[in-house]
């Protein structure tokens, strides 16, 4: 599988085996020299959020590196392009869109992405997951880490969050938005149904939530574990608008639906993207696989991932 | 024995509702969040009166928790209501996460609390919520005696930042403290001074403690009465400075004898003073359909049953 961003219709599945780092290079390229300057700058982030991810993971030898990387490009966009938002951080944030991060074990890529944006000093992020440090496991208010406004970790609960918060914004006469991402496993919690019922049925028209649609959980493919079905029509169904992107790692189809959700926000009703990323994206061997959800790379596999990314921004 | 007596008799629940209706208009960050329960919370003059700032949740409790966590971000004070049952287990991992760990202002407010719901039976008679609640890191577990009471700490909880779980009830009980009376969080209220017993009790108890202490003197026995309204904080100094005079303890709650406020002392005094000490509370078991007096009957959570614990933890010392 090549990484995402290339042409389609190209094979390198034969050549990957062989050529890895050959390869990692051409789709670097041709990754950048196809881009707007905007997806240019951002895909710089992209790769150098990647790093960090692979690298946090190895470091404490624990954490969730697949899902961390397959939403990498969509927390990149929102946090360098989409979304307005303020890095010294003011826990009510009056005046900004704000994000919740619903399936909290993706914290990784969070972590990352925020102390890429200023929230924190990025030497930090050499704590995850060790004692006495402010980047826990999954993302805690408790510590007092800029850019976290409530805990995630146990799953189902972030719409309901996201909720709350969209309409104290509205009591508050503040225009931003909220953006909250879940799994699609995730939506096997009821509570999500409850959220989606309730947000629909008040027009909480100030709310995108974006499902990470990469069709895997622990134990398996969602589909094998406990379908979700036709999950577009049950959205609709609950009242809720819904967007379709098929290419959940490429920054520009990324921003075009943020775009038009916010656009669609106009007729009342809240907007699901339905957002179809890679688990394990830009790590060609944690890709097409449920078995990086959540394990850590060793010291040889930390360098291939490595290999496959460069360093942009600098390291941690 | 110092007298205490009433003129009405009104349930707890209203105490808050009435409450509310004055938040409502004294403080614009004060928001009401509902599960389908507006009548019995007596949350409709809330309602009615400030339409925008009171969310109908729908019979969805662990989404309730969750927005109410939400509206704290932008600066709300959210107060939920719903039956004692439906705020504590049924959302536990929600309020904990989302509120407890998250370090939220939100104001948990349960009704029909324990046995004197009554008909329904055990199914919502929750008696493990204290337990439950008072386990949290940071929660502060409030179980106010009366309507008054309850108007008092509903009004004081909006100005005490942090997660608060307020415990309140289904039937008509004597109203018999101030209506001004000024509700401290965290401070006992001294009912009666004695010397030969101390008599700790919450929430509807403190009225068969009263109850049973002019029982107790028209037999000679000297009882210390306290009013714990905040079970967490606990006020170790006014437990510590009674026992220290008294020597025993009766606890009293209308709640599972585990977990409750006699652990909490039992806890604080097997640290600081061992004590003899008697539980009046349900012994490891469910309650079941009947009234209200009838079930504190046959549980034993009643005055005749709070001066036989008196005169055994008497006899222990």
């Amino acid at each position: 599988m090549p990484c995402k961003g290339l042409p389609r219709g190209i094979d390198f599945i034969a050549l990957r085996h062989r050529i890895r780092p050959v390869l990692a290079l051409i789709c670097m390229t041709i990754s950048i020299v196809n881009m707007a300057p905007t997806t240019e700058k951002l895909q710089a982030v992209v790769y150098q959020v990647r790093r960090d991810i692979v690298r946090m993971v190895h470091g404490c030898q624990s954490g969730h590196p697949g899902g961390s990387l397959g939403c990498t490009e969509l927390l990149v966009a929102l946090y360098h392009e989409v979304m307005t938002h303020n890095p010294a951080f003011e826990a009510d944030g009056i005046g900004e869109d704000l994000f919740f991060l619903s399936n909290g074990h993706i914290s990784p890529v969070w972590y990352s992405v925020l102390a890429h944006a200023g929230y924190f000093p990025k030497a930090e992020l050499a704590t995850f997951r060790k004692l006495n440090s402010r980047v826990q496991g999954h993302p805690a208010t408790h510590e007092g880490l800029p850019g976290i406004r409530v805990a995630s970790g146990s799953l189902g609960q972030g719409i309901s969050v996201a909720i709350g918060a969209a309409q104290a914004k509205k009591l508050n006469h503040d225009d931003k938005l909220v953006y909250v991402l879940t799994g699609d496993g995730e939506l096997q919690e009821g509570q999500n149904w409850e959220a989606i019922m309730y947000a629909a049925h008040n027009k909480v028209n100030n709310l995108v939530l974006i499902v990470d649609y990469n069709g895997q959980q622990i134990d398996g493919p969602v589909d094998k574990i406990n379908t979700l079905g036709n999950l577009k029509a049950k959205m609709e169904a609950f009242g809720w608008n819904v967007l379709d992107q098929p290419n959940g790692n490429d920054l520009a189809a990324i921003i075009e639906s943020l775009a038009e959700a916010k656009t669609l926000l106009a007729e009342t009703k809240p907007v699901v993207i339905l957002l179809k990323t890679e688990m394990g994206n830009g790590v060609d061997f944690m890709m097409n696989s449920h078995k990086w959800h959540g394990i850590a790379p060793d010291d040889e596999q930390l360098a291939t991932a490595l290999a496959q990314n460069p360093e942009t921004l600098g390291d941690y | 024995m110092k007298k205490y007596t009433f003129t009405e008799k009104k349930d707890t629940r209203s105490g808050f509702g009435v409450a509310m209706a004055e938040l409502g208009a004294s403080n614009p960050k004060v928001v009401a969040l509902c599960a389908d329960l507006i009548g019995s919370l007596k949350l409709g003059d809330f309602q009615k009166q400030f339409p925008d700032r009171f969310f109908q949740i729908g019979i969805a409790e662990a989404n309730m928790m969750g927005i109410a966590a939400g509206l704290t971000i932008g600066g709300y004070i959210p107060f939920t209501g719903t039956f004692a049952n439906f705020s504590t287990g049924r959302v536990y991992d929600q309020i904990r996460q989302s509120i407890a760990y998250s370090g939220k202002n939100v104001k948990i407010c349960a009704s029909h609390a324990g046995l004197t719901l009554g008909e329904d039976g055990a199914t919502h008679q929750i008696l493990e919520d204290i337990g439950m609640m008072k386990m949290l890191p940071h929660m502060t577990v409030i179980n106010p005696c009366d309507f008054n009471q309850t108007r008092a700490a509903t009004l004081a909880i909006a100005d005490y930042h942090g997660p608060v779980y307020l415990r309140f009830g289904r039937p008509v009980v004597p109203i018999f403290t101030e209506r001004d009376q000024e509700f401290i969080v965290g401070k006992a209220w001294m009912v009666n001074e004695g010397t030969d017993v101390s008599i700790f009790a919450t929430g509807h108890l403190v009225w068969e403690a009263i109850l049973a202490g002019e029982i107790l003197a028209e037999q000679g026995i000297d009882a210390e009465i306290i009013n714990i309204h905040t079970i967490k904080p606990l006020d170790d100094e006014a437990v510590l400075r009674s026992v220290a005079k008294t020597r025993c303890v009766v606890s009293a709650e209308e709640h599972q004898i585990a977990g409750g406020l006699g652990d909490s002392i039992a806890n604080l005094l097997a640290r600081k003073a061992p004590a003899p000490q008697e539980y009046i509370g349900v012994n490891d078991s469910f309650g079941e359909s009947g009234t209200p007096e009838q079930l504190m009957d046959k549980y034993k959570l009643n005055a005749a049953a709070i001066v036989e614990a008196a005169k055994r933890a008497i006899a222990r010392k």
